[in-house]
Formats: structure tokens, C-alpha cells, sequence
């Protein structure tokens, strides 16, 4: 399309420059320098003005507040007192000190065990969604509807699954025992210490099993040249040598992109979920990192302490950064 | 002599065996190849089935949710706290009650909600695509001193998570006195590194000569920002209005930070306190859910290859 109109506008073009030739006059050297600068001046001008409102709402909610955070997490402050009190590394010595904080991490760890299994799943949908099947395009949409619905809603909606006494999930294995002969009970999914973490883990398993990574997947899948399979299959392997030999290679960028962009939302995720499921609980399991935060600057008003967290995090988001731009090129096969 | 013209021969012959071996080898080797494509049809066929099998296993597994979710959204409040239901009982209501869509607008103030959470949406969206859509047309396209300083301070921020600012942007706002307004909801939303970033890398690969023509002819910057940039990126610009759409919509955090006053919640924050206030209304509360994701459920609707293009956008340029 835009070749189209890139040829459409060049014949506007040359045809008003055929009518309005003698409008091209040949001005003096000395002129065209002094056009050359007010055409700088204006570009410079024009630039500024189509920069200014995204720039000042970005000085203003992005980079100050960056530098503001970074100096509360060396103070004290509830807002209600009289100013925030300088505390130097008070903050973050208490961080280490704190037994919540080393729980709330772990947890945060736990819940991501969700990833390599829908990893797992979204290459293995991929795989079968590559293969030319009738119905695909609605294949693809019925697997992406988590992922696009999720929210407040969708965890309303898995909260009544696991309820214990109506929730369909315990029901149907109750019946599943039946078919059996057996009398199986479901266990308290969301109220259970022991069970809330799983619950988690499936549910977002299912949110995210379909959605960008097999997406992301798909899309390197079809990105493989067709004759290293050709080749593959000359030299006789078999399905299970071609995916280890040729397509996991080949996708190994993409894989790796995956996991690394998961491991950075992993971090940063669950609070959504827990604040309408458990409220973080029971006692305490389903608090994540970005929970504690929340809890620490909104509903006990330590602004200090959470902004410290806040930094923790960042550098934990940030080593992740690092360690994939130093081995993104070793560990990942390029062609 | 003889001699000679015998090893002529000679290696006339073997050349044309070795071509005959290579031609026959050839051959076979296609054959093995073919062979293997097609397998035998009854055992592809077969393979098929199961691959598409499993497929639908797995889709209706994904939509049981869903499917659940309407079911109980129609139930009859007392039929859902019944002790002994057979099992299709739980997956398709005796009676549908139209009456608890009706009834959730009346429960809450779940028509207010409705609307701020479009009024917010709308505008974080109109705004965030509309600055970033300008800021990235500069950045990509115009040169003007501490032009590479300013994007790699909005590439540096794009690391930092939202937590981070999360603390500062709420205490300069109760500084400005705008805790439990719409501009606390709206304006922290519209501006964004990754629109400005996303729209830039995408306005680089648009044809250049286009805009010097425009240039020759006299047409000012914003003229060819508005008739060349902005209708040659319509996809890119779709993209990012989907999704600032949806992260807007779904948003529960921001929200629950800065307003207080019933009357300003978005749907989210609305409907945890639904939850919280009517939580053992299932069937009201399904309903709701229901009418929450209905728009994001038509906008994926129609917009299904944005996503898809956008997605992968994202993942290539990561």
C-alpha cells in the first residue's frame, strides 16, 4: 500500500512541478544558507511542539517521580507527620531483617513455576495450531479469549470455581470419584495454605497457555526454512529428532525472549488476583511482591519502606535485564 | 594410441555409470523423502484425527470456564446453593434468570462504574496514542538538538517498573490535591515510553521518500504528520489503541490508589466492592463479570489481527 501511494504522490508531484516550474526560482547562495538555517530553526521548533506533551507528562509522572522514589526509600514517612525523616539505610536494613519480606519473595518465586509449564503448553499448541488443520483461526481465538479477558472479572469467576461447596472444579471431581467408585473431596482450594499457591498456578496456566506466547511461538515456527526439515528427513530422523535437531534450535530466540519477558512480569505480578481471591491469604501464601508494596505504601502508609521494596525489585528486574542482553547472542542459536 | 582412445572410453563409461548411480540414487533418495511426506494416507489421516482431537479437548477446556460463567450468571440464585443437582444441571440452568442482569444495575451504582470506566478509558486512550503518536513522529523523523539524550532516557525508564513511580506519582498528586478526581485517574495513564517507542520503531520503516516530496512542496510539518504518517500507520496505531484500551479497562491498582468515593470507581474497583458487600450473590456477581469483559470480548472480536500483529511487533522488536 504505501508503495502505491509513494508512486501516486510522486506523479501529483512531477506534475505540479511541470506547471509551477518557474515557481523553483534559482535564488543566490548567500539566500539558500539563511533558508537552510530558518528551515533548521523551524524543524527545531516544530519537533519541541510535537514532543512538548508527551515530554512534560513524562518529566512530570516518569523521570522526577523515579528520582522522588529513590530518595524515599532513604527516608521515613507515614504522610500525616510533619515531613518525611531522613533514615539513611534504616529502610533497607530493616528489608533484610524482615521475615515477610523473604516470604512474600519465595512466594513470588512459587507462583512463577507457572511459567515453564505454559511455556510447555503454548509451544506444544503451537506446534499442532502449524500444522494446517480446518478450523485453526478458531482454534487460535478460543485459546487467546483468557488472555484477553483477564481482570477483576476472570478472577471473580475462579474464585466461585474453587469454592469449596459450589464451585464447579470440586464438584466435577467429586463426580469423576463417583464414576470411579471412589469418594474423592476436592480439597479448600483458596483457603487452604497448602492448596492456594497450585490454585494460582493452574489459573494462570489456562490465562496464559494460548495467549502471546503461543502467538510469539507460531510465529517462529513458521519462521523455520522448510528445507533443514527436507534435509532432516533425507538423513532419516524421525518427528521426535526433527523438533530436538531443527525446530528447537531455530526457536531458541524465541524461547529465550519468552522467558526472560516472563521472568520480568513474574516479578512484578499477582496482585490482581490476590487482592480480589484471598486478599493475600491464608496467612500470608498468596502475597507477592508488588501485594507487600501495595500493603506497605497504601494501607499502612510507610512511603519509605515500600519505595525501598520498590528498588529491590528494580534491581532484581534489572540483573534479569542484564543477564539477556550479555547472553542473548551465546546461549540462543542465530542463523 | 589405442590405448589412449581405450581409457577415453573408459572414463566416458565410468562418468556415465557414476551420473546413472547418482541419477538412481537420486531417486531413490526422493522416493524415501516422498515416502516419508505422505506416510501412508490411512495413518495420516488417523494422525489428524487425533491431533485435531486433542485440540478440541484442550479449546473446550479453555471455554469451560467461560461457559460456566454464563450458566451461572442465568441461574436461579437458590437453584446455586442447592444440595443435589445432577451435573448438567451445573452446566445449563432448569431456568434462565434474564431478571439478575437487570438487577445488578440496581444493586450497585454499577451504571456509574460502567461509565467512568469508559469515560477513563477513552480518555487515557485517545491521549496516550494522540502524544505518543507526536512524540514518535519527532523522534523518529525530526532532528533537534538532545534528540538521542531525551529517547534513551525514555528507553532507560521503560526498565523501571511501575512500582517504582507508583509511591512518588501518588503523593505529587495528593500534593496537587487531585486524590479522588479523574484527572488523578486519567493523566498518570497517558503518558507512556512504550506507545512513543513502539509508534517510533514502526514511523522508521515508513518510505521516506514520501515526506520529502511533501517537503518540496511546501507542506508543513503538521500537515505531513496528519496526511502521510498518521493514515500510512494505521495498523501500528490500532494496535497500541487496543491495547491501551484493555490495559485501561482492566486496570484495578490505579484505580483503587487514587479515588475513594463510590461515585468515581471504574468497574474493577467496583466490582471488588461488589464482591465485598454482595459476596454471596454468585449469580449477580457472574452477571456482572459477564458485562464487564462483554466489551473487551467484542473489541477482540473485531480486532483479532491487531493483536495478533501486535504481538508480534512487540516480540521481534524485543
Amino acid at each position: 500500500m504505501a508503495v502505491l501511494l509513494v508512486q501516486n504522490y510522486d506523479a501529483v508531484r512531477v506534475q505540479r512541478w511541470l506547471s509551477t516550474a518557474p515557481q523553483f526560482p534559482k535564488r543566490g547562495h548567500k539566500v539558500n544558507m539563511k533558508n537552510g538555517l530558518r528551515d533548521k530553526t523551524k524543524e527545531m521548533i516544530a519537533a519541541y511542539g510535537f514532543l512538548m506533551p508527551n515530554l512534560l507528562g513524562f518529566l512530570l509522572f516518569t523521570s522526577i517521580p523515579v528520582i522522588a522514589s529513590l530518595w524515599l526509600s532513604f527516608v521515613k514517612w507515614d504522610l500525616l507527620s510533619d515531613g518525611p525523616q531522613f533514615a539513611g539505610l534504616a529502610n533497607f536494613v530493616e528489608l533484610l531483617k524482615d521475615p515477610f519480606f523473604g516470604k512474600y519473595c519465595w512466594n513470588t518465586l512459587c507462583l512463577m513455576a507457572a511459567i515453564p509449564i505454559s511455556m510447555a503448553g503454548s509451544l506444544l499448541l503451537a506446534i499442532a495450531l502449524n500444522q494446517k488443520l480446518k478450523g485453526t483461526v478458531i482454534f487460535r481465538a478460543v485459546y487467546f479469549l483468557p488472555t484477553i479477558c483477564s481482570g477483576v472479572a476472570i478472577f471473580m469467576l475462579w474464585r466461585l470455581i474453587y469454592n469449596p461447596n459450589f464451585g464447579i472444579l470440586n464438584s466435577m471431581i467429586a463426580q469423576f470419584g463417583d464414576m470411579l467408585g471412589l469418594r474423592l473431596v476436592g480439597p479448600n482450594w483458596l483457603t487452604d495454605e497448602a492448596w492456594a499457591k497450585p490454585a494460582f498456578i493452574i489459573m494462570s496456566v489456562w490465562q496464559s497457555i494460548g495467549g502471546y506466547n503461543m502467538i510469539l511461538y507460531l510465529a517462529a515456527l513458521q519462521g523455520v526454512p522448510r528445507d533443514l526439515y527436507d534435509a532432516a528427513e533425507v538423513d532419516g530422523a524421525n518427528s521426535w529428532q526433527k523438533f530436538w535437531n531443527v525446530t528447537w534450535p531455530q526457536i531458541s530466540p524465541t524461547t529465550f525472549f519468552i522467558a526472560t519477558m516472563s521472568l520480568i512480569g513474574g516479578f512484578q505480578a499477582g496482585f490482581d488476583q490476590a487482592y480480589v481471591m484471598t486478599g493475600g491469604g491464608p496467612n500470608g501464601s498468596t502475597t507477592t511482591i508488588i501485594y507487600y508494596i501495595f500493603n506497605n505504601a497504601f494501607e499502612w502508609y510507610r512511603m519509605g519502606y515500600a519505595a525501598a521494596i520498590s528498588w529491590v525489585l528494580f534491581l532484581i528486574i534489572f540483573s534479569i535485564t542484564v543477564v539477556k542482553w550479555r547472553f542473548f547472542g551465546k546461549i540462543v542459536h542465530y542463523t | 594410441m589405442g590405448n589412449h582412445i581405450d581409457s577415453l572410453i573408459q572414463e566416458e563409461m565410468r562418468q556415465e555409470i557414476a551420473s546413472a548411480v547418482s541419477r538412481s540414487r537420486r531417486k531413490k533418495v526422493m522416493k524415501v523423502v516422498t515416502e516419508l511426506k505422505e506416510k501412508s494416507p490411512l495413518k495420516q489421516k488417523l494422525q489428524r484425527a487425533v491431533l485435531f482431537t486433542g485440540l478440541l479437548i484442550g479449546a473446550i477446556s479453555m471455554a469451560a470456564p467461560f461457559l460456566w460463567m454464563i450458566s451461572t450468571s442465568l441461574a436461579d440464585p437458590g437453584q446455586v446453593f442447592a444440595e443435589h443437582r445432577s451435573w448438567w444441571q451445573e452446566w445449563l440452568p432448569t431456568t434462565f434468570v434474564w431478571q439478575n442482569y437487570v438487577k445488578v444495575w440496581s444493586v450497585v451504582p454499577f451504571a456509574q462504574f460502567y461509565l467512568n470506566s469508559i469515560f477513563v478509558s477513552l480518555c487515557i486512550t485517545f491521549g496516550q496514542v494522540s502524544t505518543s503518536a507526536m512524540a514518535a513522529y519527532a523522534f523518529a523523523r525530526l532532528s533537534f538538538p538532545g534528540r538521542d539524550k531525551i529517547f534513551f532516557g525514555y528507553l532507560a525508564t521503560m526498565m523501571i517498573p511501575g512500582a517504582v513511580t507508583m509511591i512518588p506519582v501518588f503523593i505529587l498528586l495528593r500534593h496537587f490535591g487531585w486524590i479522588d478526581t479523574y484527572k488523578a485517574l486519567i493523566l498518570p495513564g497517558i503518558f507512556s515510553a512504550y506507545g512513543t517507542f513502539m509508534l517510533r520503531q514502526f514511523f522508521l520503516t515508513l518510505p521516506k521518500e514520501l515526506e520529502d516530496a511533501a517537503k518540496i512542496d511546501g507542506c508543513s510539518y503538521v500537515r505531513i504528520f496528519w496526511h502521510i504518517i498518521l493514515p500510512l500507520s494505521k495498523p501500528a496505531l490500532a494496535t497500541l489503541t487496543t491495547f491501551t484500551f484493555m490495559g485501561a479497562w482492566m486496570n484495578l491498582m490505579w484505580p483503587l490508589i487514587v479515588v475513594n468515593t463510590h461515585t468515581k470507581y471504574t468497574l474493577p474497583v467496583g466490582l471488588a466492592y461488589f464482591q465485598g458487600v454482595h459476596g454471596t450473590d454468585w449469580t449477580l456477581l457472574m452477571a456482572a463479570s459477564m458485562m464487564m469483559i462483554l466489551p473487551i470480548l467484542i473489541v477482540f472480536l473485531f480486532n483479532q489481527r491487531f493483536f495478533v500483529e501486535g504481538i508480534k511487533l512487540a516480540g521481534i522488536k524485543g
